[in-house]
């Protein structure tokens, strides 16, 4: 075998814990074993504010089975400080503390946990328990709290406020020979991951805990369990080791983690909780978000003024915040911009991170507008992005790393066919079918938090690494399982990667396309200490024929560490392991930023994406059926998992172009579509051929593996590129999402 | 879901006396009455699961389809001499819900399936279907999916089937059988509009089990389709579909069936507006105007206006197929 094919990193990868998921070997927090379980069913309000007057609780205390019902009134000990309650990723506020008090903050608030020896009894018991409110008016729609709106005073930490203004967008705005400014609205949208929220809460009986829970974060659940309930983090120990998906709903512990360990800790008993379907529309979701973008141009297409402002649903608890409509300042080149971002709060739950949050709608209201733009001045929209691109990211003045995004548009292009677009719309059909083609440009953040990671060679030849991340579906698992693999030359079989566990080293909760670049990188490290670490006993062993060698002139293969120049020269790791009387041998790595580094550089991830949509001329049903994403990611650990990635990023763009909304009724801050029957995503019928291109893109900045991270990229853009290729299409200009049959019939048409 | 008693007749006389009781209900397939209980909708003190019963037979005669109760919308969809002889009745059935509810879902299910409408669904909102009395907070909340014919203002709900709108297409005729006897009862009568009683969904008695769907063999050939147009392009209730069917002669209509689904508390039939066709050219201008006439009382109630243009484009489009002999593909996303 040669060297090449040894090589696991880069080499498209299937999924190394795939069977285990298949076969139902792997196990979610619902499904972790207890002895002696209880299981929790969770009550919630049937209005959007006000306060409990009286609980009808006899009825469902009586039931057979029902062992506790925890209300406001009798809810177990937990911390009385906000900051108490606040996790790593909570935006400013008062967290949201489960039965607190008798207030109604939101529909579907929890008031009540019915905790029974099996889960049909605790669903029977809380569909008996009666609730006397005082309802206070409410205000769930953000149209009536725009004029309210306002600079949320304290910034969530790690999400930057809009940059200050440059120039003067206003006067080049009124200056310019060609302008539009445009109204966008994207409705709000439930994250819905196929696995719901659940917790499995061990009592183990000496004090400790072990909490299985969904979660994006197992040290971040541990943080907030041991704060809230005045426990030491030696006694609680979080498990996630396989989640069925999450989108960022994960990011903070959900109500249901409190639940289990309150109910456990007051029962003494084992406790498992469970969100219904329904239930999972009440806790953070994409907010309602009103924009309005302006943008001007010169003749020739060069921006001339971008003016992007933001109206975001929030809570009345906590200002949630996402960068929204700082993309607008940075995606290309303008001297002239200005940026605003406000709150409005509303009668609903905080709003959470949710893919690419505050890029997937921002960037989709400035490429339309661009879009827009473009037909204005008769520039090719593809042309129109290359004219205004960027060579650095001048909301802060710092170099890109890399930015390989005029590959995107040229192979994406290619790819697509874009040259044989006709400009006009309603140019192009099929019969009955109108086709339109467009093109968006996406761009997430390449991050690279703190991170640890150990590896152990054990005596066998075989390597563990290990770090506390969370693989939500993304591969995670199986990268670094190829890293540690190649760090020693190794078959993927012989490495095994722990991972979804509190107790391993420290990781950041998965989120923002970080976890490859940072997870991965400290991987690597953890393996070059090891490495080096088995170097220096090797060389001290007696007679070692790498004795004269130094760390540079050896390599390590198929359980051998060797001279490269001579590998007849070297020694197996089990005589090494077997001199030094060591049945493992374990170091340590880590990776943090480069705050020097950060002065002079950031680093982004970009993409193309190229729609083709084909619209029923008489009937506005809508069809798209080819999406071409060119993104540039920097180095692709795995180009399968990577490509999954995108896909489920494009399609949950589709979802966001076409099909999601939740809808709520106003008058009674309802949610009123709460189930997949009637919140719509995209099925397969609605997803034709996606290609998915790679371009080449070397960073040795961005991470110490030349990672930049790719579960949020995908959907950047998409939603654009589906509206501007139904313009393209039908000469029809929806700005409202999801662009629903409805609203592409009651459009003007071009004239 | 509440807790419940169960039984499991063998026979349907045994089933009939056990649903003679107001708080009994029907289990067949599941996959709308289980939904209802966990959302605590249906709260039956007993289930009789009449899945044992001999109502799986699929018999077909010269000039008639008798379809037993319990067969599967699957079985239904795929008979070969189904999508040969009634192939407005198979493609109906493939327009709806998905290949594994299909498989579970049976006929008789499939007339008795209750509405979408939001409302309906959670109850800690007032719903006259659900609770009669407590009013309807679909009208003026969000109504996107309901009734643009024949709502009262009691309930504007509409019924969520495919299949039944190609058999009142087809002038299906639904076998009961009941406490008092056995009585068939034509398909334009076995569902009713919601008046001031939106709680009954159809015209069954207490203790009437549904047993057979009879239907006559068409005389359209090729001249048919069954058009769904909805929120995404598979699995999705219908926002309006039409089931058309013509019998042309020389490019004159004889006869024509024009049922339409998304719309009405139950399939939407105008069988003035059927008869005004005979004679009729099978052309655009005619189609047009045949739409304008179904819709002319047509009423939206604000998310749904959009329905009644809508409907209007279903109609003449699923005209236009009919006439043209190319039924809609329910495979092929593209519409003909």
């Amino acid at each position: 075998m040669s060297v090449i094919e040894q090589m696991h990193v880069g080499r498209p990868t299937s999924r190394v814990d795939g069977r285990l998921k298949v076969t139902g070997q792997a196990q979610y927090a619902a499904e972790y074993a207890a002895d002696d379980l209880l299981y929790g069913y969770i009550v919630g309000s049937t209005i959007a504010a006000g306060r409990i007057v009286s609980m009808d609780l006899a009825v469902a205390r009586h039931m057979p089975g029902v062992v506790e019902v925890f209300t406001h009134e009798n809810r177990g000990k937990a911390a009385w400080l906000d900051r108490k309650w606040r996790d790593e990723v909570a935006p400013p506020g008062h967290p949201f503390r489960p039965l607190h008090s008798d207030r109604i903050l939101f529909d579907g608030q929890p008031v009540a946990l019915v905790v029974a020896e099996t889960f049909e009894a605790a669903r029977d018991a809380a569909s008996l328990i009666k609730v006397a409110y005082d309802v206070d008016p409410h205000c769930t729609e953000l149209e009536r709290k725009r004029n309210e709106a306002y600079v949320p005073p304290k910034k969530r930490s790690g999400i930057p406020p809009p940059p200050d203004p440059r120039g003067d967008a206003e006067q080049a705005f009124v200056d310019a020979p060609i302008k539009i400014s445009r109204d966008y609205r994207v409705n709000p949208e439930h994250h819905n991951p196929m696995e719901m929220f659940g917790t499995t809460c061990v009592f183990e009986g000496d004090g400790k805990l072990t909490v299985c829970d969904k979660t994006q974060g197992s040290q971040n659940t541990q943080g907030y369990v041991t704060s809230v309930f005045g426990l030491s983090s030696d006694d609680v120990r979080v498990v996630n080791q396989y989640v069925g998906g999450a989108f960022g709903s994960g990011l903070r512990p959900q109500q249901q983690v409190f639940f289990a360990v309150m109910a456990s800790l007051e029962l003494k008993r084992s406790v498992r909780v469970t969100l219904t379907r329904a239930q999972m529309f009440h806790i953070g979701y994409r907010p309602d978000t009103y924009q309005t973008v302006s943008l001007a141009a010169s003749d020739d297409g060069r921006l001339q003024s971008i003016m992007h402002d933001a109206v975001a649903a929030t809570s009345h608890y906590e200002d949630y915040q996402e960068a929204v409509v700082n993309w607008s300042g940075m995606m290309y080149h303008c001297d002239n911009v200005k940026l605003t971002y406000q709150l409005a709060k509303l009668d609903t739950a905080t709003p959470c991170d949710m893919r690419a949050p505050g890029a997937a709608i921002g960037v989709t209201a400035l490429e339309c507008a661009l879009d827009e733009l473009s037909y204005e001045l008769g520039i090719d929209p593809l042309e129109m992005r290359r004219i205004n691109f960027a060579e650095k990211d001048e909301n802060t003045n710092k170099e890109f790393t890399s930015n390989a995004l005029m590959a995107c548009y040229c192979e994406g292009a290619a790819a697509f066919g874009w040259e044989a677009r006709k400009p006009q719309p309603l140019s192009m059909r099929d019969g009955r079918e109108l086709i339109g083609w467009g093109v968006s440009t996406g761009m997430w953040d390449a991050f690279l938090q703190k991170a640890q990671a150990s590896a152990t060679l054990k005596d066998d030849g075989t390597l563990e690494v290990a770090t506390a991340a969370s693989d939500i579906g993304t591969g995670t698992w199986t990268i670094l399982t190829q890293i540690g693999a190649d760090a020693f030359g190794l078959p993927l079989k012989d490495v095994k990667a722990k991972i979804g566990d509190s107790s391993l080293p420290m990781s950041p909760v998965e989120g923002g396309s970080w976890t490859a670049a940072s997870n991965g990188s400290a991987v690597q490290a953890a393996c070059d200490a090891l490495k080096q670490s088995l170097f220096r006993l090797a060389t001290k062993m007696a007679n070692s024929p790498l004795s004269d060698a130094s760390f540079e002139e050896i390599d390590v293969k198929g359980h051998r560490i060797f001279r490269k120049d001579d590998p007849a020269r070297g020694l197996a790791i089990s005589e090494i392991m077997h001199a030094g009387e060591l049945s493992e041998l374990t170091e340590q790595g880590k990776v943090s930023p480069s705050l020097i580094q950060m002065m002079k550089y950031i680093s982004y991830t970009h993409s193309a994406v190229f729609a083709e949509v084909r619209v029923d001329e008489d009937l506005g049903v809508v069809r798209v059926s080819r999406i071409v994403c060119a993104a540039a990611a920097g180095k692709i650990l795995n180009p399968k998992t990577a490509r999954s990635q995108i896909l489920g990023g494009v399609v949950m763009g589709i979802g966001m172009a076409l099909h999601e909304e939740g809808m709520t009724d106003h008058r009674i801050g309802k949610i009123m579509n709460a189930n997949f029957g009637e919140y719509h995503i995209p099925a397969h019928a609605d997803v034709e051929d996606i290609e998915v291109i790679f371009v080449d893109e070397k960073d040795d900045k961005v991470s110490p593996i030349g990672v930049k991270g790719l579960g949020e990229i995908g959907i950047v853009g998409t939603a654009a590129a589906v509206a501007n290729a139904i313009y393209h299409a039908t000469g029809k200009r929806v700005r409202d999402f999801p662009i629903t049959i409805d609203k592409i019939l009651s459009a003007p048409q071009l004239s | 879901m509440n807790r419940y008693d169960y039984v499991r007749p063998d026979t349907i006389a045994d089933a009939i006396a056990a649903l003679n009781n107001p708080d009994a209900r029907a289990l067949a397939g599941g996959t709308n009455l289980v939904d209802l209980m966990k959302y605590d909708v249906a709260r039956p003190a007993l289930v009789v699961d009449i899945n044992r019963l001999p109502l799986k037979a699929i018999d077909i005669s010269d000039n008639e389809l008798r379809v037993g109760a319990l067969v599967s919308n699957s079985e239904l969809a795929w008979h070969p001499e189904i999508r040969a002889r009634w192939p407005l009745l198979s493609s109906a059935i493939l327009a709806g819900a998905s290949p594994q509810l299909r498989n579970a879902a049976t006929t008789g299910g499939n007339l008795l399936q209750r509405t979408r409408c939001y409302y309906f669904y959670d109850p800690s909102t007032a719903c006259n279907k659900r609770q009669p009395g407590s009013g309807c907070s679909a009208i003026g909340g969000v109504n996107r999916i309901h009734a643009i014919l024949g709502a009262s203002d009691q309930c504007i709900a509409v019924h969520p089937s495919d299949m039944c709108v190609a058999l009142a297409a087809l002038d299906a005729v639904v076998d009961v059988e009941g406490p008092q006897g056995r009585r068939s009862i034509p398909f334009s009568g076995f569902h009713r509009l919601p008046d001031d009683e939106p709680d009954r969904d159809n015209m069954l008695k207490q203790g009437e089990l549904i047993t057979s769907v009879s239907i006559p063999e068409p005389h359209f050939g090729v001249h048919h389709t069954y058009l769904k147009l909805r929120d995404r392009l598979s699995y999705a209730f219908a926002l309006v579909s039409v089931a058309a069917a013509l019998e042309i002669e020389n490019g004159v209509i004889k006869d024509a069936r024009i049922a339409l689904g998304g719309v009405a508390h139950k399939p939407w039939r105008d069988f003035d507006a059927e008869l005004a066709l005979r004679g009729e050219a099978a052309d655009t201008r005619v189609f047009e105007t045949v739409a304008l006439r179904i819709l002319s009382d047509a009423k939206g109630q604000g998310d749904n206006d959009f329905k009644i243009d809508l409907a209007h484009r279903a109609i003449v489009r699923a005209l236009k197929q009919s006439a043209a002999g190319t039924p809609q593909d329910q495979a092929d996303k593209a519409i003909q």
